[in-house]
């Protein structure tokens, strides 16, 4: 009797980081419901924006000459706060869902099972959510953009990409799905239960914002170092703000609150996986 | 996979050393000791509660041990980087994507330990699953989701395979090509380990033992060896005068029970032969109406040996 050698499958072939992006891929794309929660995002976020910019265009006569001359509503029109809430939503509970499925149904043993480096797991994971919701970032917000600003150009109020902000705007709107997607998939490994996980990621990016006002030091502050406001700080860039203050955040400060939210939630998901039973 | 040591038949596949578990306050498993050999059909046995689940969860690397250390091929389950290669498991039968289907549930595992896709058709193939293939698994019957489990466990022809309670909601023909299978796959040199807690189960599957309860070690040996120690054979009589037989073989030296129904006079006694029972019966006029010899049963054996350490026992105040 000897010990059992493999005849079916070639010897062990090396390790690849890959192959798991693969796997991750292939259960997002069987997911029934995968197309149509991206379908569904990208007719409100776009529809957002040409009903906002519907709206500026009917309005356009009543508008002082001064603001017909600068449409500062232009840019924000592209890009209306409606479709952001609903895709930082939407973005936040799939990036929940891909592994609070796992755990709700239990496959997450089988999946250890397979992959014992748990870390690799998570981190492939938000590796295929990043990329599938800029993807979907990138379509809904310069679908947003072209859409709104070809309604505007019917009164000469359009802006151009090669306008200033209308670049990190066009950026920030497409990042904002996988910077919320990234945090909806760290939350879910910490809570792993999905109701949970959902309202606690709808209460951190969408409520936590408003108990902070922007008239104290301290709290706006708080304020700005929320997702929601550095969206808000990149997007309606354009023109001279007309709430600008000593208190009104530098550029680079938003994108570096766009950057560190999702890196806190992977860390802390990567520690939490490795100490805890599955 | 290689040999290791002078003897691979005796090399140890599964090894568990000073196990305990705690979950809080619980204590789930306790120093628990004890090897799996390759070749063999291993059955893993214990009344529910007893701590199966839980060292099949440890020795696969989902839960950390409060004590010890569990082995799989020698090194700890957990250290691997790809699993599949190394050992297959059904856990639970029910904890599939149910949305998915069978092909891709297991085209996803089998691409994420870079086995080729031929082998997703192998394994359902051998299953029995390849015309529902590609159904959703929430439509499957539980004796599918068991063959669905199986088929993921086979995925990377793994050397070791550890099951729970793998035959529970298969049909009687699914009970027969599982048991097949498990000796079929012992044959190859695998490790086949396998947890229940039904003896009659096992008596008919495994050829080795391990017998656990509330969880600590009750016995780890050959079932033939087990079988041999620990079943008592009985004689069943009966007898209009059961209270004088039963005196009669008690002050013999034999341990006499009353059986069956109130009112029906009969006596089980475990500890004379046959030919003594019915010597004292005719030498003191004792009329006996039947007896019969029962051979004991691996079912009582394990009842006996893990009745002190049921967790939750019927009929009793808790």
């Amino acid at each position: 009797m000897t010990v059992y050698a493999s005849a079916t499958l070639p010897a062990e072939s090396p390790v690849h980081f890959r192959d798991l992006v693969a796997a991750e891929w292939i259960k997002l794309r069987s997911q029934r419901s995968t197309p149509w929660t991206f379908a569904f995002t990208a007719l409100v976020v776009i529809g957002s924006a040409v009903m906002a910019a519907r709206a500026d265009y009917a309005n356009f006569p009543s508008y002082s000459p001064a603001e017909q001359q600068l449409h500062g509503f232009s840019l924000s029109d592209a890009f209306p706060l409606v479709g952001c809430l609903t895709l930082m939503v939407v973005a936040a509970s799939t990036g929940a869902a891909a592994i609070v499925s796992e755990y709700s149904s239990g496959l997450i043993r089988t999946t250890t099972v397979a992959v014992p480096a748990r870390g690799a797991v998570v981190l492939a994971k938000a590796v295929v959510t990043a990329a599938v919701w800029a993807l979907v970032g990138a379509i809904t917000s310069t679908a947003s953009f072209a859409v709104s600003q070809a309604i505007l150009d019917g009164r000469h109020a359009a802006v151009s990409i090669s306008d200033p902000g209308a670049l990190p705007a066009l950026l920030a709107a497409t990042l904002l799905a996988p910077v919320c997607a990234l945090i909806g998939l760290g939350l879910g490994v910490l809570i792993r239960h999905s109701i949970a996980t959902t309202v606690t990621a709808i209460v951190t990016l969408v409520m936590l914002p408003q108990f902070f006002s922007t008239q104290r030091r301290l709290t706006a502050e708080i304020h700005h170092a929320m997702v929601l406001s550095a969206w808000q700080r990149l997007t309606q860039a354009y023109g001279p703000p007309q709430y600008a203050s000593s208190l009104y955040t530098p550029f680079i400060e938003s994108w570096i609150v766009y950057a560190v939210w999702p890196l806190v939630a992977l860390v802390l998901a990567l520690i939490v996986v490795r100490c805890r039973d599955v | 996979m290689t040999h290791r040591g002078d003897c691979p038949h005796c090399w140890r596949v599964i090894e568990v050393n000073g196990l305990t578990k705690r979950y809080g306050a619980k204590t789930a498993v306790d120093n628990l000791s004890f090897t799996v050999r390759s070749g063999h059909v291993t059955g893993f046995l214990g009344p529910n509660g007893a701590g199966k689940t839980t060292t099949m969860r440890v020795i696969l690397g989902l839960d950390a041990p409060t004590a010890g250390t569990t082995t799989v091929g020698g090194a700890p389950f957990r250290g691997y980087r790809r699993g599949l290669r190394h050992a297959g498991a059904l856990l639970d039968a029910q904890q599939v994507h149910s949305g998915r289907s069978a092909t891709t549930h297991l085209w996803a595992l089998a691409r994420s330990n870079g086995i080729p896709r031929r082998r997703v058709d192998e394994v359902l193939n051998e299953v029995g699953l390849t015309d529902v293939a590609g159904q959703r698994v929430g439509g499957y019957s539980l004796g599918m989701k068991q063959r669905l489990g199986i088929a993921t466990a086979l995925l990377g022809d793994p050397p070791v395979l550890v099951f729970d309670e793998p035959i529970n909601g298969m049909d009687p023909e699914g009970v027969l090509w599982v048991r097949h299978l498990f000796r079929r796959l012992a044959a190859e040199g695998r490790t086949v380990f396998l947890s229940s807690h039904l003896m009659s189960e096992m008596a008919n599957t495994a050829d080795q033992l391990v017998v656990i309860g509330r969880g600590r070690l009750v016995a780890a040996e050959p079932l033939d060896s087990f079988a041999a120690r620990s079943t008592r054979p009985s004689v069943a009589v009966r007898t209009p005068h059961p209270a004088q037989l039963a005196a009669l073989l008690t002050s013999a030296g034999a341990q006499v029970e009353p059986d069956g129904p109130a009112g029906d006079a009969q006596l089980v006694v475990v500890g004379l032969p046959v030919e003594r029972i019915a010597e004292l019966a005719f030498d003191n006029q004792v009329l006996l109406h039947e007896v019969t010899v029962r051979a004991g049963s691996l079912e009582e054996a394990f009842m006996r040996l893990t009745a002190d350490s049921i967790e939750y026992p019927a009929g009793q105040p808790r």
